[in-house]
């Protein structure tokens, strides 16, 4: 018999995912105890005193990371093997808190929907029925959100950090499935909202299905699930080359789906469209970094032996996401689903810096790739936070005509959200400079200049529809009864104000972001 | 730290009227004029104090983004002062003119001063990334210009122009991050970069790295054939937004290729100069002919300075010309195409301003609308005269000290292209002159929205933003020493670059 060994855990490393995890138990508990009147403000404090105590908690890891020897990365594989606290992940740990803080403010946001939250009073009763009409008058609301933003939280958190495939799997899982619901919450349109939702998760589940399936034969290459010991195989080229390749292809397809690269980008528009704006501007900052840092993670650590096999199909997926999101995103005259497709687009410009796989002197690929993400994400936050503000009596005012002549009816949130379309243009003094250029160099240092052209092509394209939509703000007449812009409260002014003067400084003074990049070194095995 | 002020005063006084929305608008126009006024006084000031030589001056270093060694690096030789005090001039011009604007002038200054602090900046930068950011914001500031106080068809002009330009610049980039990648020492240091010039040991893609750079700043420039957004922006640009962007934006491509493109990649310059010649030449008899079939008279300008980029153009290419000239023709060459920057940016920007005096009055810029203004106008008449003479070449004023040396410098290494190009300044007299028959000969013809009143001539404020710039101009082309006295040593230091 052999005797039961205990495994060790590295709690204090892995702080940063217990207090989250562990809040969000609470959090559910919180929900069963307490009366519904405190409900709200108890559950948004809670929420934020757990995200920033996690967010400490990631500083002091990273303070504390020590090198590794033998390699170039610093960090420590904790769980036996399960988890890499390495200084990538630390980084993107960090990043990922600092947009979940700003996320759940506007989750908290409660004024502009006259003191409700943006979420369905009672996701329960159908829409359009009396017992919907009873929710909204009682004002009841789902504060059920916040537990399940941090399980996704949680979920990201371990999603880019996992050191084995089967922890991955479950990653994607956890930060999937409160996803899923968030996205049907919405409080106004709520069938629209409720398709969103229910595509999101179909599609979720064949690429969750693509995922395991990639496991499973990669397993049967290598014998292993660790990430380092399908290094090893590759490296040793062991076992049958047709079942490594089905299994990359495959592992690709459920990961290029989470950060909505073409052809695997459907979901994307439909899904923005109707989730709470909230939601989508979460989705959009916090899945797009946890999904690219996983992907970063599993070809350059696993397959990274085998990147002339991989990197041809990065280099097409990468063209098709730009081409797609860039072009298509030219006809939209939904504001949501323009900023989907641009969001498909700078997937494309991200996946170029992936497949440049650049590791030498200056930024490598890794750096140039979080950077981009630090960057994108604070921009996209504050852009969704703006449609939050643009109302119609029925809800946000999403259509794009609707914006014509903000820019004189209400200068200032039309001037923020023009700032926030120069920086996805690129233009300099922006964050969306500094990132792309990053981006593009390192991916020319690789070698994959053809991309940069083509990226570079499609940045211009790009610019058209982003300055489409400053020349309708502010010169185009305003249309008649207009959409309003409300006031919102202290939660999403901040958050605003956080998200612009994050892009300005990243803009103009990148160093420190661009060094802390840095300074996170390699992925460690 | 005495540059980085004169670049950044006019963006601080910008933020400052933007923050006062209650300032009244006259007060905003007269700010906007001061700081233009203590701008240009600075840059004579620089001018004074500047130490004619090769060497740059007024240099500042600070790290910016130490991962890729990019630095805000800024300083002033003698390539980049004479633009810089043109640029002051230029927008002092505009600010007296733009004194009685109506829409928004609070903004309207604002976006100048922004303007202006992109483009003192792009002239004053020594690291490519800086240079970029200058040169890009140049193209946001435009297009707000344009798109908002523009007349016609304004918005689609700006955004033509917009992405016309960002598409420009784009490429610009690839260029860079070639430049950055291709070095020795990893770096944007436009000085380092040009000490020791990357990609030496591959004439491929030192190549290919001068023709993104190159259509870059063709764009820009404009060079044939990537001219064509230049007509409808300046159809539809306000007249002080005109002079702007043909006397001093246009000049950032230009100038582009005289810091960036030759110094730094000497090898693709020297082995393609025959081409920067051709398409030089091409832009000039191009430019010239389009300039002679149109029946818009700010269109037929903005056509000129197709034609008048060109012989810069042909000028820079001569310098490369190493195996086929001697490196005092090579230098002549660079000194005139230096010169002409200088030239015609105060001339062209007279004549679109005088352009302005008739959509003020009439509202059109059409020659058909026009006729005889002589008789009721004749200070404008006077004023339009010297001004389209000075822009044919004619001698005494500045650009024939400019085309001059260009023709004397160019026609050892590149005989044919000169004499083609020769040619164009025929086709500029015949237009110019044509252009003042219809206009001022003739029976007084006026837009049907003027038959009202009679026309009148220009007021003070016009004269006191058009004259000096003609002043100047017959200046340089009276006494041209003490310009060449700045350009000669930088030209020197140039042409030595380009024939290692």
């Amino acid at each position: 018999m052999n005797e039961f060994i205990a495994p060790t855990v590295e709690y204090a490393e892995l702080s940063p995912l217990l207090i989250v995890l562990g809040a969000a138990v609470v959090g559910v508990t919180l929900e069963a105890f307490l009366p519904r009147r405190g409900r709200h403000r108890i559950q948004v404090v809670f929420t934020l005193v757990a995200l920033v105590a996690a967010l400490l908690a990631t500083g002091w890891v990273a303070a504390g990371l020590d090198e590794v020897e033998g390699a170039s990365g610093r960090g420590l594989i904790a769980a036996e093997g399960a988890i890499a606290v390495d200084g990538p992940s630390v980084f993107m740990w960090g990043v990922l808190l600092v947009f979940s803080i700003i996320s759940v403010m506007l989750f908290a946001e409660r004024r502009i929907e006259g003191g409700v939250s943006a979420f369905a009073g009672q996701a329960a009763a159908l829409p359009g029925t009396e017992a919907e009409r009873e929710a909204s008058r009682q004002g009841i609301e789902h504060t059920e959100v916040f537990p399940l933003v941090l399980f996704a939280i949680g979920g990201m958190l371990l999603f880019p950090a996992s050191n084995d495939l089967l922890t991955m799997f479950i990653a994607l899982e956890v930060l999937s499935l409160p996803l899923y619901l968030l996205c049907g919450l919405a409080r106004r349109r709520r069938l629209i909202s409720q398709e969103a939702a229910m595509k999101y998760f179909l599609l979720g589940a064949f690429s969750s299905a693509f995922f395991v399936y990639g496991i499973a034969l990669v397993y049967g290459y290598a014998g292993s699930f660790t990430l380092a010991d399908i290094h090893a195989a590759v490296d040793n080229n062991t076992g049958s080359t047709n079942l490594l390749l089905a299994g990359m292809g495959l592992i690709a397809v459920g990961l290029l789906f989470k950060v909505s690269a073409a052809p695997f980008h459907a979901w994307t528009p439909d899904v923005y469209q109707g989730a709470p704006t909230p939601v989508t501007g979460f989705m959009a900052a916090c899945t797009k970094l946890a999904a690219f840092g996983a992907l970063l993670r599993v070809f350059y650590v696993a397959f990274g032996g085998a990147q002339w096999d991989w990197r041809p199909m990065i280099w097409v997926v990468a063209a098709l996401t730009m081409a797609i999101g860039a072009v298509v995103a030219l006809t939209q005259s939904d504001i949501k689903r323009m900023l989907a497709y641009s969001s498909i687009a700078h997937a494309g410009f991200l996946l170029v810096g992936f497949a440049g796989a650049y590791g030498g002197d200056g930024i490598t690929s890794l750096q140039s790739v979080l950077f981009y993400l630090a960057a994108y994400g604070f921009s996209t936050i504050g852009a969704f936070a703006v449609v939050m503000l643009v109302r119609d009596p029925g809800g946000e005012a999403t259509h794009l005509s609707r914006w014509a002549g903000l820019g004189k009816t209400s200068p200032l949130v039309a001037g923020v959200f023009a700032f926030f379309m120069l920086a996805f243009a690129g233009i300099p003094l922006t964050s969306g400079f500094t990132s792309k250029w990053t981006v593009f160099s390192a991916a020319w240092a690789g070698g994959a200049w053809p991309l940069v052209l083509l990226a570079v092509g499609m940045s211009a394209v790009a610019a058209y529809f982003y300055v489409r939509v400053i020349v309708l703000m502010f010169f185009s007449d305003p249309v008649v009864d207009g959409p309003t812009v409300s006031v919102p409260s202290l939660f999403t002014s901040s958050a605003l104000v956080v998200a612009v003067v994050a892009t300005v400084v990243l803009g103009i003074l990148p160093g420190p972001v661009l060094d802390l990049a840095q300074q996170a070194g390699a992925f460690v095995r | 730290m005495f540059l980085t002020i004169v670049v950044l005063l006019p963006v601080l006084v910008a933020v400052v009227l933007l923050a006062s929305p209650r300032l009244p608008g006259p007060v905003a126009s007269w700010a906007w004029v001061g700081a233009s006024a203590v701008d240009l006084t600075l840059i004579a000031w620089m001018w004074w104090r500047f130490d004619a030589g090769p060497a740059i001056d007024f240099d500042v270093k600070i790290r910016w983004i130490p991962t890729v060694d990019a630095s805000y690096h800024v300083g002033v030789d003698g390539l980049s002062l004479p633009l810089l005090a043109m640029t002051g001039v230029l927008f002092l011009a505009c600010a007296i003119w733009s004194l009685r604007e109506q829409d928004r002038p609070r903004t309207y200054a604002a976006l100048f001063l922004f303007l202006q602090t992109a483009c003192l900046g792009t002239f004053a930068a020594l690291d490519l990334i800086l240079f970029f950011v200058f040169f890009d914001l140049t193209i946001v500031g435009m297009y707000f210009v344009i798109a908002g106080w523009g007349h016609g068809n304004a918005r689609r002009s700006a955004l033509k122009f917009f992405l016309y330009t960002f598409v420009g610049s784009l490429a610009l980039l690839v260029g860079f991050i070639a430049l950055f990648l291709g070095g020795e020492r990893r770096t944007f240091d436009m000085v380092a970069l040009a000490a020791d010039p990357p990609l030496a040991d591959s004439p491929l893609a030192g190549g290919l790295t001068l023709l993104a750079i190159g259509i870059g700043l063709a764009v820009k420039t404009p060079l044939f054939p990537f001219h064509t957004w230049l007509p409808d922006a300046h159809t539809d640009a306000p007249a002080a937004g005109s002079a702007i962007l043909a006397g001093v934006l246009l000049k950032l491509g230009t100038y582009g290729f005289v810091r960036i493109a030759m110094p730094i990649l000497p090898q693709a310059w020297q082995q393609w100069a025959m081409v920067i010649v051709i398409v030089g030449v091409i832009s000039v008899v191009w430019g010239a002919l389009v300039a002679l079939a149109q029946t818009d008279v700010k269109r037929m300008i903005a056509y000129t300075s197709v034609n008048h980029m060109g012989y810069v153009l042909l000028g820079l290419g001569a310098a490369g010309l190493v195996a086929d000239a001697d490196g005092q023709a090579r230098t002549v060459a660079t000194v005139g195409a230096l010169f002409q920057m200088v030239s015609h940016g105060l001339l062209t920007g007279a004549l679109f301003l005088l352009t302005g005096v008739l959509w003020s009055r009439g509202r059109s810029y059409a020659f058909a609308d026009w006729g005889g203004l002589a008789r009721p106008a004749p200070v404008f008449a006077a004023c339009l005269g010297v001004a389209a003479f000075g822009s044919l070449g004619l001698p005494g004023l500045s650009a024939f000290v400019a085309e001059f040396q260009i023709f004397t410098g160019a026609l050892q290494g590149a005989p044919i292209a000169t004499i083609v190009a020769v040619s164009g300044i025929l086709v500029t007299a015949g237009l110019f002159l044509l252009a003042l028959q219809r206009l001022l000969t003739g029976e007084l013809q006026t837009p049907s929205a003027l038959t009202a009143e009679p026309m009148r001539d220009m007021n003070g404020r016009e004269l006191i933003s058009v004259v000096p710039l003609l002043a100047m101009s017959l200046l340089l082309g009276l006494a041209p020493r003490w310009l060449l006295d700045v350009l000669e040593p930088a030209a020197v230091a140039v042409v030595e670059l380009v024939s290692r």
